[in-house]
């Protein structure tokens, strides 16, 4: 299919792609055995300037947006899902710092992750609050000109790696959601430290880790957007993050069909490669139009984030689900074309089976997307009687 | 500093293909990319920019469509770019090439150094740099895998030769030509506003009336060497692994040595 990319959108993709190629796939195996955080890979996308891909160029970005993030995503997830989530997590901890920063924020921080020097993470969950956000228990004080913080963050990607957290706590538990705020804090900063690396299924080279904060001062200026606004800064980060979650699908997802079409060509039985028989074409078939339409969904989403347009959570809750739910079958039935083969940590589908289960689940589970889906039906329906 | 990288464009030979009739290079559906050690060229190049800062050109001999190879080298980071393209120049061996690329290198004067791959993957010479250096007049070193200092003030280089046994470590003054090893650096991956760049970088184009110089010495014409006839070499068959033990492999191996003749 031809989805009518720039020349720089080209660009974007064939260079991602050939660092997968040269420099991710001859390590992805090893990467996952040893859980092994891919620094010298994300040195090599930092000097090829992908970090940049979806910022402004008045912050050293390439002035590209939502829909370039996924091209390049795509591209690294197709090779190996853990690496590009280290990639786009950093993407995820921009976010709220491009959508809500004031001037002088933007200017500190934006350049220098764009310029792949640090990494950014985005810090929501915790043990208590995962779907409902509400349930938050990290606190935010405000004394004199700082804000004392002090909680416990769990599951965050690039977590220990990054620099630059934006992170959701409590100004006023009194108030519920209307009382989350979001800050930026430094690696670095006394009282923040980190707490166990968590052993994952799938995604493994990936960083996932605990944020402790010990009563950590922050200056007042790092408050992102005003008090109160913490779940408002989350839910439109996630917005326009959740295109890209899809696109690590899509990427997962075609690497695997990749994989199991290689494999059929190869693979002899009853005399007769395997791809000759109509079984194996059937699946095959119906995991590339399942692929393409995954693939169509998720550009349309992040184009549609990219023209500027306010009411992007049903599309972009949408393209998640089904990329997510695609790439969960897509690899499973990847595993089974190649049987005993695919199940074996030999051969690379059965890790792409474990990397795709997680994208049905962080940043807001596939049962959450389909709420904000039906509510947002709901809520256009009502609006138009 | 001033920096000049030749590049030469090459068909990618991982898989190339000889026609067995006329015994030439099938070249239709083979990309062409930079020769591979002129990579390494590029890299040491921006390294020394990087560390001493210098503004880098590089530069070409070929087809038109050798602009291609010149806006990689931009992509990663090299400032100007300059082909050599006339059809004059066609069918030059390393001697013409030399020769040609010496006329353009002395239009761009003054430089401080030359910096070239090993050889080319297809023609495997390893002539052309040493014998730009000869047409030039300045000194050159081969095969260097290091570059331990460069000394602008009293202007000399200090390189790592690589022998087949070790490493002879070189003086020389500057200006110089170096021919570079893969041992030297890793070369880096072009970067996106490098690409952006180089697509936009205008490349002058230089022709024989440019140059200046013999039109008889460009070229076919120009050119000592005649090529009689191109074959592909019989394909290599299969070594064969000898298993088991030790001592019996040995056995093995000095009874088939001596049936074969060899000892």
């Amino acid at each position: 299919m031809d989805y009518f990319l720039t020349e720089e959108q080209i660009m974007i993709r064939d260079l991602a792609r050939k660092i997968a190629q040269e420099k991710i796939l001859p390590v992805r195996a090893e990467l996952d055995e040893r859980e092994e955080f891919p620094w010298p890979i994300i040195q090599c996308l930092a000097e090829a300037d992908l970090f940049g891909v979806y910022l402004p160029e008045e912050y050293g970005g390439c002035g590209g947006g939502c829909f370039e993030l996924c091209l390049a995503v795509e591209e690294l997830s197709r090779v190996c899902g853990g690496v590009a989530v280290s990639y786009a997590a950093s993407a995820l901890g921009a976010f709220p710092i491009l959508l809500f920063g004031n001037a002088q924020q933007k200017e500190r921080y934006l350049p220098e992750i764009a310029q792949g020097k640090k990494l950014a993470a985005f810090a929501l969950t915790e043990a208590n609050a995962g779907s409902d956000a509400g349930g938050i228990q990290t606190t935010a004080r405000l004394e004199g000109d700082e804000y004392v913080l002090n909680g416990t963050k769990q599951w965050i990607t690039n977590g220990g790696e990054a620099h630059i957290y934006t992170v959701i706590a409590m100004t006023d538990r009194s108030k519920g959601s209307r009382g989350a705020s979001a800050f930026i804090v430094e690696k670095g900063t006394p009282g923040f430290s980190f707490g166990k690396k968590e052993k994952k299924m799938g995604i493994r080279s990936s960083a996932t880790r605990e944020l402790v904060f010990t009563d950590c001062r922050i200056p007042k200026e790092n408050l992102l957007a005003k008090e109160g606004m913490g779940f408002m800064v989350a839910m439109k980060t996630l917005d326009n993050s959740r295109p890209g979650i899809g696109a690590q699908a899509v990427g997962i997802a075609q690497g695997a069909l990749d994989e199991a079409l290689d494999y059929a060509r190869e693979r002899v039985q009853f005399g007769k490669p395997i791809s000759s028989f109509q079984a194996i074409q059937h699946m095959m078939a119906d995991m590339a139009t399942q692929i393409e339409a995954a693939r169509a969904l998720t550009y349309a989403a992040a184009r549609y984030i990219d023209s500027g347009a306010k009411d992007v959570s049903k599309v972009s809750a949408m393209a998640k689900v089904f990329a997510s739910d695609v790439a969960m079958n897509v690899t499973t039935q990847a595993v089974q074309i190649l049987g005993g083969y695919g199940y074996m940590r030999e051969y690379p589908v059965e890790k792409m089976m474990r990397d795709a289960k997680i994208t049905q689940i962080y940043e807001g589970t596939n049962q959450i997307q389909r709420n904000v889906i039906a509510l947002s039906l709901i809520k256009e329906r009502a609006q138009k009687r | 500093m001033k920096i000049i990288v030749c590049i030469k464009q090459v068909p990618e030979t991982g898989n190339v293909k000889i026609d067995p009739q006329t015994h030439t290079l099938i070249r239709s559906g083979v990309p062409s990319i930079i020769n591979p050690l002129d990579t390494y060229a590029i890299e040491e190049a921006l390294r020394w920019k990087e560390k001493l800062g210098a503004s880098t050109l590089v530069l070409s001999m070929g087809p038109p469509q050798a602009e291609e190879a010149l806006r990689e080298a931009v992509s990663m980071g090299i400032d100007q770019a300059l082909l050599l393209t006339d059809r004059r120049f066609a069918g030059a061996d390393t001697y013409a090439t030399a020769y040609t690329l010496s006329l353009a290198i002395r239009k761009l004067a003054p430089y401080d150094l030359i910096f070239c791959g090993k050889q080319a993957i297809d023609g495997d010479t390893a002539q052309v740099g040493p014998a730009l250096a000869e047409h030039l007049g300045i000194p050159h070193i081969a095969y260097v895998k290091k570059i331990e200092d460069i000394d602008l003030q009293k202007a000399t280089v200090r390189a790592h030769r690589l022998m087949e046994d070790g490493y002879e470590i070189l003086d020389s003054r500057l200006p110089a030509l170096l021919t570079v090893v893969k041992e030297i650096n890793e070369p880096r991956f072009p970067s996106l506003k490098g690409k952006m760049r180089a697509k936009k970088l205008e490349i002058p184009i230089w022709g024989a009336d440019d140059l200046g110089g013999e039109v008889a010495n460009f070229g076919l014409s120009g050119s000592p060497t005649q090529v009689k006839g191109i074959f592909a070499p019989p394909a290599r068959g299969k070594g064969e692994i000898l298993t088991g033990e030790a001592p019996l492999i040995a056995q093995t191996l000095i009874e088939r040595l001596k049936a074969q003749k060899i000892i």
